[in-house]
């Protein structure tokens, strides 16, 4: 995949950033607002594809280390079980965070209320596994078929 | 005469759909709605979240996103070992 015109660059230049930060905003608000982890996940991925196509796989490789995206994944994976085993004493899954008054403790207001970032116990810990998880592997995927068409493009004109 | 065949019995399992289509409930009225309304009553004050969809899928059924989240990394080990280099 050689890079795209200037004007798609200049744009994705512009616009990337905003895509990544609304998506990490889908996926830290997923227990006030609609959206949640794999949601925010996706939108993520979608701006690393964005960066892919409009300049190619060559120097995407560079940006985005898929060693790093392999880690994060199996990191988000790992966080999102390990959540669950804490809620043990009671069952697998518990909510063992929710009105405790420690982290994410605080009681939601019963009915229509403008949303509180510290209530919903383990939901935001899952929220931000599962993001991490979806984004790797969405990315890692992108990454990898990408570059597996440049070598063989490579290797079919040699 | 197949085809004659085949029409029939299209025919007839299509008016089967037309008439179970018709017989069927209201659309938002279910028939037992003793789950739903356990969730819309008591999701709030139980989870402390706002949102219950997220609330039903990360906790209530917390099992099923870590059915999801394990096929989503099957898919990624699986496609980044198809994708490998083999030959230098």
């Amino acid at each position: 995949m050689k890079q795209m015109s200037r004007i798609v660059r200049t744009v994705t230049n512009l616009i990337y950033g905003f895509i990544i930060i609304f998506g990490f905003y889908v996926i830290l608000h997923g227990h006030l607002t609609p959206g949640g982890g794999f949601q925010g996940g996706a939108i993520v991925a979608s701006a690393f594809a964005l960066l892919l196509i409009s300049y190619g796989a060559l120097n995407t490789e560079k940006l985005l280390k898929k060693d790093l995206l392999s880690i994060l994944e199996s990191g988000g994976l790992t966080m999102f079980i390990g959540t669950a085993f804490l809620g043990l004493g009671i069952t697998f899954f518990y909510n063992f965070l929710a009105n405790s008054g420690s982290w994410f403790g605080d009681a939601a207001v019963i009915g229509i209320n403008p949303g509180n970032m510290n209530t919903g116990g383990v939901i935001p810990l899952m929220n931000i596994a599962v993001g991490l998880e979806v984004l790797s592997a969405l990315g890692v995927i992108v990454l990898v078929m990408a570059s597996g068409a440049e070598f063989t493009k490579k290797k079919e004109n040699s | 005469m197949k085809k004659i065949i085949f029409g029939i019995a299209f025919i007839i399992f299509f008016s089967f759909l037309i008439v179970s289509a018709i017989n069927m409930r209201q659309f938002g009225e279910p028939i037992f709605s003793e789950m739903d309304d356990y969730f819309i009553e008591n999701a709030q004050s139980e989870t402390g979240a706002n949102n219950v969809v997220t609330s039903i899928v990360f906790d209530y059924r917390g099992f099923d996103t870590l059915g999801e989240a394990t096929v989503l990394f099957a898919a990624a080990v699986g496609i980044i070992a198809l994708f490998r280099r083999v030959t230098k």
